[in-house]
């Protein structure tokens, strides 16, 4: 790459690179160390090749044919994946908030348990029953938590909520009748910044007297 | 004269409504920007900078260019040019995936003159520090004096005096949406924007003044949005480069920031330090108040905050300076400048009382000429079992020490005329309400419907809201201030009036009544005189025929009010040996006028407590003084409250009048006060310096013992 040679007369006291700056990447700016190695990393991402597979996914009942990268997470899938069709999977329920398992917003279940769907490769979810808040309800028929969500108004800007779905439905599948410290800890991979938690526990009560 | 009428007469209004767009929200229907996905879409990423100050002396974007997938690349600086924070914008790629716009990103070749830099206000301060801005002198704006009566005099009243210095640091906002837009051209002229916004009119007309386009031509659309916060007012760089990365690749293009982008460029409370000398007299009665002050806005200016605050001072001197740092400038966040004055003020308010040996209920009784807080602390302080606090700050035995704080706050919110609306009544019954305002989650599509619904004796659900879309032309103005709902409701509320007025005169040839006899009943109107005679509202709709009925309506001053009072009542509980502050539970009483829906004021009620939770407790960006770089922008490091921080929470809607007014800011202004002075009860040593993080517990549970 042209850039090599650039780099050879770097005065590093006094001038610094910035090469791979994308999410949770340092970008070297004091240690030439760091600085060489991050743009090999670099090379080796946008030179080779990149591998790709189809793969088969069972979402919310449906099989898609997929075909990903090895990197594909299956957020990514559900959100903007397109099968071997060509149509868009845009299952848009499940966000992309954190994007590094701190928040809860990418919830999905997986064989039943609550997975943060951004931490998952796609490729590590074949043969496994994947659930996304698009699945919850039964038809036209809302699942008891969505019921209750509505009636304790368990939602402000909306964004967070289905996360929070997903994640109550799978305390309740495990444990039916939480108590308010179990609500928490159950919930607490969730973050609502609009500040809905006192009438998400509430929903929740109410959804397990339901069930 | 206008009005809403009798709380007893009101079906809906001010009764426990759920919200419209519920249903989709809890399914994952609901679409915000972030999940529109349009045919053909490319994806738009930002190269930002990682070093807070340097001259930018090469941008190469051969290579990113060449990549396959990549559609466009674009610089957003010149060589030549400064990057004054770490966050700055150097390039962007549009891509066939995000992916590869992420691949694309490590490919720019960027070379940068890095220049001393200052990350910390006392950095900035300091002498001979690198400076911000070339054209300043130094770092620090020219202070900016207030006051009023004699100082010196008020200082010689006072029987007590307490001199302090409280710190808060700057906040981000964390939108769990990030800022970002989906941008598609439809023709040469025309563009479709879907904007996570607060301010849809905004966008349209700022987009269209950079583009050079005649506002109509751009149309902005904000169905949800996920979160704002005072944050989300413009299109911002990233707007503007999403449209022209899409108008390049004739290509709908879309551009969310990333998470720690959001922490870096999307704005943030700016921190606060007040010196502040008050005196109060032995009788218990604020005499002087003598504060200097400063914080952080970031590059700019815009660090205010209030003080003194709530209270009345009758001698008062202030000065304020703004600290410019290299680091990402500060934005509007929820009311701001008050949660800040008034963790200061409620502490200082404290701390005086204390010294005059008073409670500090009391001691807020006598300096508090707002009649609503008053009647507010009667009710707190029963609501919260104020006779249980400890006497003694610290004074409680064990390892985990109880106590009790109050503080309280003053907001605006009163609206304005800035909404233009239309209600519709067509023939086949069904009913339309329009504006271009925008819901942030705070229930106004739902308040709109409970206003048409009331008029009309319909159901909420009957009523059809078209609200975040420029495209009927009906402008409303930003959501900001808390002023969406006295700005839209009148006007909302007027529109329906009018409408219901010709559908009477519809109508009244058929009852054989005048049209002045007849009113609204439960899907009826009928005639006042002789209640034999009335129609559905299917009848009555029926007679228009060919016709809609399509009425606007005035901002009526009579419907809405500003100025609202809220107090809040803490109990906490601190673990002496782990510094943990656990909040135990927090009573927010809060006054909003008339609640057009009391459920989602309840709902905004804890949403503003809890955000005040987390700046009490837990939040503070975080830089670093030796790279400039924020240390926390993540989810994880910064740290916002999550369902272990939440208490008992008791919204108490105190409706003091029948008139509308905003209430999505004010209750999160009291709760740091509150919070703060119940530590203090607790473990009898005062932190004045927020977050209340545990090692700043227990550094002052060692300095006192
Ligand atoms: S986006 Fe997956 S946990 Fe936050
Ligand atoms: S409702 Fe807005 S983030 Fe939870």
């Amino acid at each position: 790459m042209s850039d090599k040679d650039k780099k050879q007369d770097t005065n590093i006291s006094r001038r610094s690179f910035i090469k791979g700056v994308g999410t949770g990447t340092v970008a070297a700016t004091v240690a030439p160390a760091i600085l060489v190695s991050d743009e090999k990393t670099a090379e080796a991402q946008t030179d080779q090749a990149i591998s790709k597979a189809e793969i088969q996914l069972n979402i919310n009942d449906t099989l898609y044919e997929i075909e990903v990268e090895a990197r594909t997470t299956l957020l990514t899938v559900l959100r903007d994946g397109t099968d071997t069709g060509g149509n868009n999977v845009d299952l848009t329920g499940a966000k992309l908030i954190c994007d590094r398992g701190e928040c809860g917003g990418c919830t999905v279940l997986v064989d039943g348990k609550a997975v943060y769907a951004c931490m998952m490769l796609a490729m590590d979810a074949q043969g496994k029953q994947i659930t996304t808040v698009e699945g919850i309800a039964n038809g036209d028929n809302l699942h008891p938590i969505q019921e209750a969500f509505i009636k304790h108004d368990a939602m402000m800007c909306g964004f967070c909520t289905p996360g929070f779905i997903v994640s109550s439905v799978a305390l309740l599948n495990e444990n039916r009748k939480p108590t308010l410290t179990e609500i928490k800890e159950g919930l607490s991979g969730n973050t609502c910044r609009c500040g809905t938690y006192p009438f998400i526990f509430d929903a929740v009560e109410t959804a397990s007297e339901k069930m | 004269m206008a009005s809403w009428g009798e709380a007893s007469q009101s079906r809906l209004i001010g009764k426990r409504i759920t919200r419209l767009s519920g249903k989709e929200k809890v399914t994952g229907k609901a679409k915000y920007t972030y999940d529109i996905n349009r045919p053909g879409m490319l994806y738009g990423r930002i190269l930002r900078s990682e070093v807070p100050h340097a001259t930018v002396t090469e941008i190469d974007l051969t290579d990113a260019q060449e990549m396959p997938g990549v559609r466009a690349v674009m610089p957003l600086i010149e060589a030549g040019r400064k990057i004054r924070y770490q966050g700055q914008e150097i390039a962007a790629v549009a891509a066939e995936t995000d992916d590869i716009a992420k691949d694309a990103l490590r490919a720019i070749y960027v070379e940068l003159e890095e220049l001393p830099f200052v990350a910390t206000e006392a950095d900035a301060m300091a002498e001979g520090a690198p400076q911000v801005h070339d054209d300043w002198n130094g770092n620090q704006s020219n202070p900016s004096r207030g006051g009023q009566g004699d100082v010196e005099a008020g200082f010689a009243e006072a029987a007590v005096t307490v001199e302090a210095t409280y710190h808060t640091p700057v906040q981000t906002h964390v939108c769990l949406e990030t800022h970002g837009h989906v941008v598609e051209w439809t023709d040469e002229q025309n563009l479709t924007v879907w904007a996570s916004t607060q301010a849809v009119f905004g966008v349209r007309n700022d987009l269209a003044r950079r583009l050079e386009l005649p506002a109509n031509q751009v149309h902005v659309i904000t169905e949800h949005m996920g979160g704002g916060f005072g944050s989300k007012f413009s299109p911002g760089v990233e707007g503007l480069t999403a449209a022209r990365l899409s108008r390049m690749t004739e290509r709908p293009v879309k551009l969310m920031l990333t998470r720690k982008a959001e922490h870096l460029v999307a704005g943030n409370r700016p921190s606060m330090t007040q010196h502040v000398k008050a005196g109060a007299t032995r009788d218990g009665r604020l005499i002087a108040y003598d504060m200097r002050g400063h914080g952080t806005g970031g590059t700019g200016g815009g660090a205010g905050f209030t003080g003194p605050y709530v209270y009345h001072v009758p001698n008062i001197r202030t000065e304020r300076t703004n600290v410019a740092v290299n680091a990402g400038s500060q934005r509007a966040m929820r009311a701001p400048g008050h949660p800040q004055g008034a963790f200061a003020m409620d502490s200082l308010m404290d701390e005086l009382a204390e010294k005059l040996g008073m409670n500090p209920l009391e001691f807020r009784r006598l300096n508090d000429e707002s009649e609503v807080r008053q009647a507010q602390y009667t009710l707190g302080a029963q609501e919260i079992g104020w006779h249980r606090r400890n006497s003694v700050a610290g004074s409680g035995t064990g390892i985990k020490k109880r106590g009790m704080g109050v503080g309280s706050g003053q907001w605006g919110g009163g609206g304005g005329a800035n909404t233009q609306a239309r209600v519709n009544i067509n023939a086949d019954g069904t009913v339309e309400a329009i504006t271009g305002t925008q819901d942030l989650g705070t229930g106004i599509r739902t308040a709109i419907a409970i206003i048409v619904a009331e008029e009309f004796g319909l159901t909420t659900e009957d009523i059809i809201v078209k609200i975040g879309d420029s495209a009927p032309g009906l402008p409303a103005g930003g959501s900001g201030g808390s002023q969406t709902t006295p700005s839209v409701a009148p006007v909302i509320k007027t529109a329906a009036a009018n409408a219901k007025q010709k559908l009477f005169e519809h109508v009244a040839p058929l009852l054989q009544a005048p049209v002045d006899d007849l009113r609204i009943g439960t899907g009826t109107i009928y005639v006042a005189s002789d209640r034999t005679k009335t129609v559905t509202w299917q009848q009555a709709t029926g007679l228009l025929g060919q016709e809609t009925i399509s009425e606007g309506g005035e901002w009526d001053r009579e419907l809405r009010q500003g100025g609202v009072a809220g107090t809040q009542f803490a109990e906490v509980e601190v673990d002496t040996q782990t510094g943990h502050v656990k909040i135990l539970k927090i009573v927010a009483v809060q006054d909003c006028g008339l609640a057009i829906n009391r459920l989602t004021t309840e709902s905004q009620i804890n949403g503003g407590v809890i955000m005040g939770i987390g700046q009490t407790l837990l939040e503070e960006r975080i830089m670093d003084p030796m790279t400039g770089r924020m240390l926390n922008a993540n989810l994880e490091d910064y740290k916002v409250p999550g369902t272990h921080e939440i208490p008992e929470i008791k919204p108490i809607v105190f409706d003091t009048h029948r008139k509308v007014s905003g209430v999505g800011e004010p209750p999160c202004i009291p709760t740091l006060g509150a919070i703060a002075n119940a530590v203090y009860n607790a473990i009898g040593v005062r932190i004045r310096e927020l977050p209340i993080t545990p090692d700043k517990v227990l550094n002052a549970l060692a300095e006192k013992a």
